[in-house]
């Protein structure tokens, strides 16, 4: 594929799509100079067609779910449905200015108030709020949400929030941002959280723990009512990490384990776009102890219609998020997939993704890969260690992972999580099927195969993508951030 | 089964494959007493067929008149262009591009928004983009106590001219973290900042000021005499701006003797529909000596093997993946086809359009504001320079007025008595370049018959 250039080095002076601009240039004398801007911004200069054609080419380098098996670990990447889109850009929907009155957005609230009740029942939780812009947003607001709980009762000796070592790195992030200090426990031999270290972090000084389940080792924690008791009875709160929701959707429920406050990345178990990194949505779960604390606004029902829930309803809320009501157009989305897929179709999502994942461990354990906890049923995700290949071979994870991409496969998610060597993380989602997951099991096969034959064939993986491997030291030490003008 | 491809062929033959007999065995390790809820709260699915008819029903059930609301976000032109091309497949399902090699057209577009991000901000760098612009203030707050090494009060100085809804996301996101947000009053009859008022902080320890430009009035700020007063006191400058505005106003770069040290804002206004308040994006640029601090992706230009240009996500040591408990925010994602959509927007536009567009906001907001100040009962609140958007004072509580004008379908505009009883009968206006002269005709006379009838 040959490269592409900028979009500024296709301008000449004087040229915009002039189709999308008022015809005429307007009078801003009122405006004194001093407020002014002095010197043009320095903008691409291009007409429609070439703006057309730059971008779409540009897309053509992408991989992407609607091109290739993307089976990356913990992010849920399965097939986004047209009509999630085409229905969430109807124009009455897509104009809806945000401050517009309830009274005129009534269909639009509907929507979200059945997305709610939805969402509430199938995790389990008492109230749902969509507030939260992205999954790490929804955890901000759950352990503010706790935070709120131990505050109000002036229980002021509780610093610390619980994470096991295989969390995902939001979690640590997320409790400092709320003033946290973080404890990390261990994960015991057979992937679920170490009691006996669990039993000794937790005290007066506990806020609570955050906790993935199914974790990110792909393993359910079995003892995870034993673990809500623990923490509970030592006065803290549980916080679900809804990153591995599609595992369980329909067969078990976060509350009913012992969740007080759960988030749900939408984008992932409720398959709206990732957009090429966002927009999410983190869509919070909220048990009884915490719903004083919902942040605003949410969407209520009295009688048969809809309005904003904001501080007057709630007044102990933690606050608002955004300066709206979340990623509506992404909630939409996550609405119609919910509606198409009914109580049945959530179900089966779970069994499917599981089904898939169980499929692809028994084939790859069967060549001879080293699957991690082999005794342990699989969720919706596995894990792969690629230790023996790099010991005898010479190969790591990530040359597997780059080497995949030329096959035309998105590599697994590598390296994580930390606590196991050399892994790949492998999730395949329920939409995709048996003769796929064969082709990805014939690829790994293959590119060991290489790499008996040439270690170094496969470490100078990629050949096939629009470049090879680059170099990111240079990236980071000599950072080129824009484009300097013409002297390129 | 909706998009699941599996046949009964297929499942015997996978299920044999794991050596189990049954679906249902894969979650035995669930405990028993917490399998099968049933769900019996959730309708039966549904076809693309029958829910179309309850989205075209409900989206046209919504009443969509004359938009003369701004506040936050603004009801532009989006050329069709570009939602045509940022909803391909190759952009709309693609993850966050930590594959660099099989990502190259998301990461090229990403540099090419940072280049002209950075250019209309007149800035050293741009990241690849946040939540929205409240939660943007949010993360630049907290960029500005880590970037302020000499300030040790965690202190910033937060006008009351910056948009309220932003100070409430502002406050929900730094506020366990031991930063003081200290409100600055501003001129009551001017409705912006005096300089003068200041004063009061003079030789005091601040990390940062944060100035908005438009501020939330649509009253141009004295930014230059505040940038300067702010960085002779060591605080840092937060600029908080509408990236629209910035084809025609100074930018936040070359504000003061040395430019403001971040700048931040709402990008909903380039290329992004309204959509009841979201999905927009926030951005956010800096000086280059802080781009360690900054939150969120950032993509940089370098060279693969074979010396061909390539792109990648760098500086990733700041982020939650590597660092942990100690990363500059929690934040994963950016918006990235928010900000796909934004660079068609821009490169369509270029700065002629945009200034254009901005010009014609601006002119027709002066053109409703002079018309409907005709009308008996309403005057303007705020004398000055304004941009695209304007105060009106009314004879009555605008509150209940804008629900009467929005069952007559004409979205009059901001109640700001929302966030100040002094401000209960002021009303927010903004006209863009996609007002009509009969939009205004409706508004005037659906506001002249309500004011006709007693308060």
């Amino acid at each position: 594929m040959s490269q592409e250039a900028l979009i500024f080095d296709l301008g000449r002076t004087g040229r915009y799509a002039r189709a999308q601009a008022p015809a005429e240039r307007a009078d801003l004398a009122d405006i004194p100079a001093q407020f002014r801007r002095r010197q043009r911004a320095v903008m691409p200069e291009v007409s429609e067609l070439q703006v057309v054609r730059h971008y779409t080419r540009l897309s053509q380098k992408n991989f992407s779910i609607d091109t290739n098996f993307y089976p990356l670990g913990s992010c849920t990447m399965k097939y986004n449905p047209r009509a999630c889109n085409s229905l969430a850009m109807l124009p009455g929907l897509l104009d809806r200015h945000p401050h517009a009155p309830d009274s005129t957005g009534q269909g639009f609230m509907a929507c979200m108030w059945e997305l709610q009740e939805m969402l509430a029942e199938v995790t389990g939780m008492e109230s749902v709020s969509l507030a939260p812009m992205a999954g790490a947003q929804g955890e901000f607001a759950g352990v503010a949400m706790i935070r709120a709980y131990h505050d109000a009762r002036g229980d002021d000796a509780r610093t610390e929030i619980i994470v096991p070592d295989a969390a995902h790195g939001t979690n640590p992030a997320t409790a400092v941002m709320c003033g946290y200090q973080v404890r990390e426990i261990p994960t015991d031999a057979e992937g679920d959280v170490d009691m006996q270290a669990l039993r000794e972090a937790v005290g007066p000084q506990t806020a609570g723990i955050m906790l993935t389940n199914p974790s990110t080792i792909g393993v359910f924690e079995r003892r995870i009512q034993e673990i809500a008791t623990v923490v509970h009875e030592a006065g803290g709160l549980l916080y679900y990490d809804g990153a591995n929701l599609n595992a369980i959707l329909g067969k078990a429920r976060p509350g009913d384990m012992g969740f007080d406050v759960i988030h749900i990345n939408l984008h992932k178990t409720f398959s709206t776009p990732h957009g090429g990194g966002g927009p999410g949505a983190g869509a919070l779960g909220v048990g009884e102890r915490l719903l004083a604390y919902m942040p605003i606004p949410q969407v209520g029902k009295t009688g048969e219609r809809f309005h904003w829930r904001t501080d007057k309803e709630i007044p102990e809320t933690i606050g608002r998020l955004s300066a709206f009501g979340g990623n509506a157009g992404v909630l939409l989305r996550a609405y119609v997939y919910a509606r198409m897929l009914g109580r049945d179709g959530m179900i089966r999502v779970a069994e499917f993704a599981t089904l898939n994942a169980n499929y692809l461990m028994s084939r790859l354990r069967d060549e001879g890969f080293q699957v991690w906890l082999p005794q342990r049923r699989a969720s919706h995700e596995f894990i792969v260690s690629l230790k023996p290949e790099a010991k005898e071979l010479g190969v790591t994870a990530g040359d597997f992972a780059k080497r995949l991409l030329d096959y035309g496969y998105h590599a697994p998610t590598a390296y994580f999580p930390l606590l196991v060597p050399e892994c790949l993380l492998i999730e395949p989602t329920e939409t995709e099927t048996r003769d796929d997951l064969d082709g990805f099991v014939q690829a790994m096969v293959a590119i060991r195969d290489e790499a008996r034959q040439d270690r170094d064939f496969v470490k100078g993986a990629p050949y096939n993508m629009p470049v090879r491997r680059l170099d990111e030291v240079k990236a980071a030490k000599e950072l080129d951030l824009k484009w300097q003008g013409e002297a390129d | 089964m909706p998009f699941i491809p599996h046949t009964d062929e297929d499942i015997r033959q996978m299920l044999a494959g794991i050596g189990v007999d049954s679906i249902n065995a894969l979650f035995d390790e669930i405990p028993a007493d917490l399998r099968d809820p049933g769900l019996p709260g959730i309708p039966a699915g549904v076809t693309e067929m029958e829910i179309s008819r309850v989205m075209n029903a409900r989206a046209t059930g919504d009443i969509l008149g004359p938009c003369f609301l701004g506040a936050g976000a603004y009801r532009h032109h989006v050329p069709a262009a570009v939602w045509e091309i940022a909803t391909r497949g190759e952009y709309y399902s693609a993850y966050t591009p930590y594959q660099a090699e099989a990502s190259q057209g998301t990461l090229q577009l990403i540099y090419e928004y940072q280049s002209m991000m950075a250019g209309l901000m007149s800035m050293d760098v741009s990241n690849a983009s946040l939540y929205d612009g409240a939660s943007a203030l949010a993360e630049s707050v907290l960029m500005a106590v880590r970037a302020n090494r000499k300030s040790k009060s965690g202190r910033i100085l937060v006008p009351d001219t910056v948009n309220p809804l932003y100070r409430d996301v502002t406050r929900t996101i730094v506020g366990n973290q031991g930063i003081e947000l200290e409100t600055v009053t501003s001129n009551a009859s001017t409705g912006a900042l005096d300089v003068a008022t200041l004063k009061q902080w003079d030789g005091e320890d601040v990390a940062a000021l944060v100035i908005q430009q438009p501020n939330w009035f649509g009253r141009l700020e004295e930014a230059q005499a505040l940038t300067d007063w702010a960085q002779r006191n060591g605080a840092l400058v937060i600029a908080v701006v509408n990236p629209t505005a910035m084809a025609v106003l100074t930018p936040p770069g070359e504000w003061g003797a040395n430019g403001a040290d971040i700048a931040c804002g709402e990008g909903q206004p380039l290329g992004i529909p309204l959509s009841s308040g979201g999905p927009y994006f926030g951005f956010m640029c800096c000086r280059r000596a802080f781009v360690r601090q900054m939150p969120g992706r950032i993509v940089g230009r370098t060279v693969d093997l074979e010396g061909r240009t390539g792109y990648t996500l760098t500086l990733q040591a700041r982020e939650q993946h590597i660092r942990r408990s100690k990363a500059t925010s929690n934040i994963c994602t950016n918006q990235g086809l928010m900000v796909t959509a934004a660079t068609m927007y821009l490169a369509l536009l270029g700065a002629e359009g945009l200034e254009r567009v901005a010009g014609h906001c601006h002119a027709n907001t002066r053109q409703l504001t002079e018309r409907l100040t005709d009308l008996k009962g309403v005057s303007l609140r705020f004398e000055g320079p304004y941009f695209h958007e304007r105060v009106l004072e009314l004879d009555r509580p605008t509150e209940p007025l804008c629900q009467q004008l929005a069952s007559q379908g004409v979205l009059a505009g901001y109640p700001l008595g929302r966030h100040d009883k002094r401000l209960s009968n002021a009303l927010l206006v903004c006209a863009t370049e996609t007002v009509t002269e009969a939009d205004m005709d409706r508004f005037e006379e659906a506001l002249g018959h309500a004011l006709a009838r007693a308060a």
